[in-house]
């Protein structure tokens, strides 16, 4: 270890490692892609913390959505459900607010591309699952927040659980569920379309028909017949009829199946697509 | 006995030691379509040297920094970091590099010590160190007084220099700055000159590309002009300026009627004829390597013919001149055109 090695030593690379820098095998590469992607998380949710805009879209918007559906369209909209249309409405919204959170993941990664931030990323020896990984936990406590308060906000309005409190609990991991999954969309358009304003104004515009044209807010069967054969057999509409049959009781198990298939479907699929498109040059 | 496995385990790769140069780029192609953005590229960074890569906008600079960052894949040709090739041993090389891109590339809305931890973090080391590191980096780009205030409050210099500040988090043996003062003030631009100069005073080596002339000629030891894809020429800052034909004798003549006169007092400096521009009353005459003893005589010359001229000076060749002589077009132009033809005339419509 002493004259075999001047030849590297006169590198002045050899200064680096003294800061710990060591060649990963295969276990430690997977607990290093963790790591890298709890590092991003981090940092994400420190910088909500920092833009209070980021409070408002996260949870103020959402609660207005269902003050206005419940005092403004709620009384002229007539459901059979028990409890009225507050019981009808808050699984619905909850999933919408879940779906539309997903501009944030979205409107992020495009900032992030276009600033050059991922282009460091990917010069680091760092997972290329991370910048993804880490935005969706972060999104994923961002939900959660979003959706507690929501249910919260639901109490306060009228809005009764009908079905007991493990139901309860799982129609809103539901919720969040396919929040990560929409997140999963958005995130690979963000990455793909690169530039926050485009983002922003047309990148995610099929959210709108994807969660209205559901049974998010009115029953399907007051749609025109053209209409339903959409809003029947899109997956927020399954998904949307599964957190309500948690929430209010009913037939689960039918739409528990296409409920998981779709989700898991969506977020494998779109993950990967938005792992290759952080890959993309 | 406590480090003495350092240089076993050099950013992840083999003990071989690569004693060729820190850099070698070898036929390097990339198109984007139709674009042919590198054409065969080669040039080589000995190890701990400045290379400066001087081009216009969509020469294929960005490109070829985004090939040996591993950011792109070339199409053909080999590129090696400190022997590592960034096809085929990404990690390898992405251990061993510092980026810093054209835009700071940070999070405006966390603070500078964040920013910096958090890359820290990224190169996988402990909490203590990369807030260690960090807190060194600050002092040494002289953001401590802000260290701990939002990015996005910071000045667009202490933007750059956080940048760079995170580009060196991990001692990076080859650092690649793409354009590093493009959109700064003259100011920034000269203390961002400044930290370059001190960090490869320390044995870094460094390509950096720009478009600004005078920072290749300021920062780099050597230089390769790169137009449409092509290296077109290399050497020294000197050597391309040798070039054209070395310095210039450069004088007004206010009295406009003395202007042959004058021409005629100097033709004696050079054998080539003074060139003399009747519009702003100027002569230049290319002395060669004579320099300031060009000056004295011209001096001489014209004292003796009783002619009165405003600001003689002696102008060293700018890169500009090297480019204008090498493409036929000035570096801020992108595509050469025909003397009187420019882009926004409108003689060829109709």
């Amino acid at each position: 270890m002493s004259l075999s090695t001047t030849a590297s030593e006169r590198r002045p690379s050899a200064a680096h490692e003294l800061l710990g820098y060591h060649p990963p095998g295969g276990n430690q590469r997977l607990r290093w892609a963790l790591a890298d992607a709890l590092t991003l998380t981090r940092r994400d949710m420190l910088v909500w913390l920092r833009v209070p805009s980021f409070i408002v879209f996260t949870i103020v918007q959402p609660v207005m959505f269902v003050l206005l559906f419940r005092y403004v369209f709620g009384g002229a909209i007539k459901v059979d459900v028990k409890g009225g249309y507050v019981n009808f409405l808050m699984p619905g919204i909850i999933g919408q607010s879940a779906a539309f959170a997903s501009f944030g993941t979205a409107i992020a990664l495009a900032r992030e591309m276009q600033k050059g931030i991922i282009d460091r990323f990917r010069s680091m020896p760092m997972a290329r699952s991370a910048v993804l990984v880490g935005r969706l936990l972060a999104d994923t406590v961002r939900l959660t927040a979003t959706v507690v308060v929501l249910a919260a906000v639901g109490y306060a309005v009228g809005f009764r659980f009908e079905n007991g409190v493990l139901p309860a609990i799982a129609m809103l991991a539901l919720g969040v569920a396919l929040g990560v999954s929409i997140c999963c969309v958005a995130g690979w358009i963000g990455l793909l379309v690169r530039d926050e304003e485009s983002v922003g104004s047309v990148g995610l515009i099929w959210l709108f028909p994807l969660t209205f044209v559901s049974s998010a807010f009115v029953q399907v069967q007051s749609m025109p017949g053209w209409l339903q054969a959409f809003a029947n057999n899109q997956p927020v509409t399954i998904v949307m009829d599964e957190m309500r049959a948690l929430a209010l009781g009913g037939p689960l198990v039918t739409h528990g199946w296409e409920s998981a298939l779709w989700l898991v479907g969506i977020t494998a699929v779109f993950g990967y697509l938005a792992v290759k498109a952080y890959r993309r040059p | 006995m406590s480090p003495p496995t350092i240089t076993d385990t050099v950013a992840g790769v083999t003990s071989a030691a690569w004693n060729g140069p820190a850099i070698v780029v070898e036929g390097l192609t990339k198109s984007f379509g139709d674009v042919h953005a590198l054409r065969g590229v080669d040039f080589e960074v000995p190890r701990g040297t400045v290379l400066g890569v001087l081009g216009p906008n969509g020469a294929g600079k960005t490109t070829a920094v985004r090939v040996l960052t591993t950011l792109l894949q070339p199409d053909g040709g080999k590129a090696l970091v400190e022997g590592r090739d960034v096809v085929h041993q990404p990690d390898a090389v992405r251990a061993i590099i510092g980026l810093a891109g054209q835009s700071a590339a940070i999070q405006e809305e966390l603070t500078g010590r964040e920013n910096l931890e958090i890359i820290g973090r990224l190169y996988h080391l402990p909490k203590a160190a990369a807030r260690t590191r960090a807190a060194e980096l600050l002092e040494r780009f002289n953001l401590t007084d802000a260290a701990d205030r939002p990015a996005k409050t910071f000045s667009g210099g202490m933007q750059r220099r956080l940048d760079l500040a995170s580009s060196l988090v991990a001692r990076p043996a080859v650092l690649f700055l793409d354009e590093p003062t493009t959109g700064l003030d003259p100011r920034s631009r000269i203390g961002m000159w400044e930290v370059i100069r001190d960090l490869v005073s320390t044995g870094t080596t460094l390509l950096l590309t720009t478009q600004y002339l005078d920072e290749a000629d300021e920062l780099a030891d050597q230089i390769i002009v790169i137009d449409h894809g092509r290296v077109i020429a290399g050497g020294t800052a000197e050597e391309l300026k040798d070039m054209v034909g070395g310095d210039v004798v450069e004088f007004i003549v206010p009295d406009d009627d003395r202007l042959d006169d004058a021409a005629q007092a100097v033709a004696g400096l050079s054998d080539a004829a003074p060139s003399v521009d009747r519009g702003a009353g100027q002569i230049a005459v290319r002395v060669g390597g004579k320099g300031s003893s060009a000056v004295i005589q011209a001096v001489r010359q014209l004292d003796a013919a009783g002619i009165v001229t405003d600001g003689l000076t002696l102008r060293r060749p700018s890169l500009d001149d090297v480019f204008l002589s090498l493409t036929g077009h000035s570096a801020e132009d992108g595509d050469a055109l025909p003397a009187n033809r420019h882009p926004r005339s409108t003689d060829h419509v109709a």
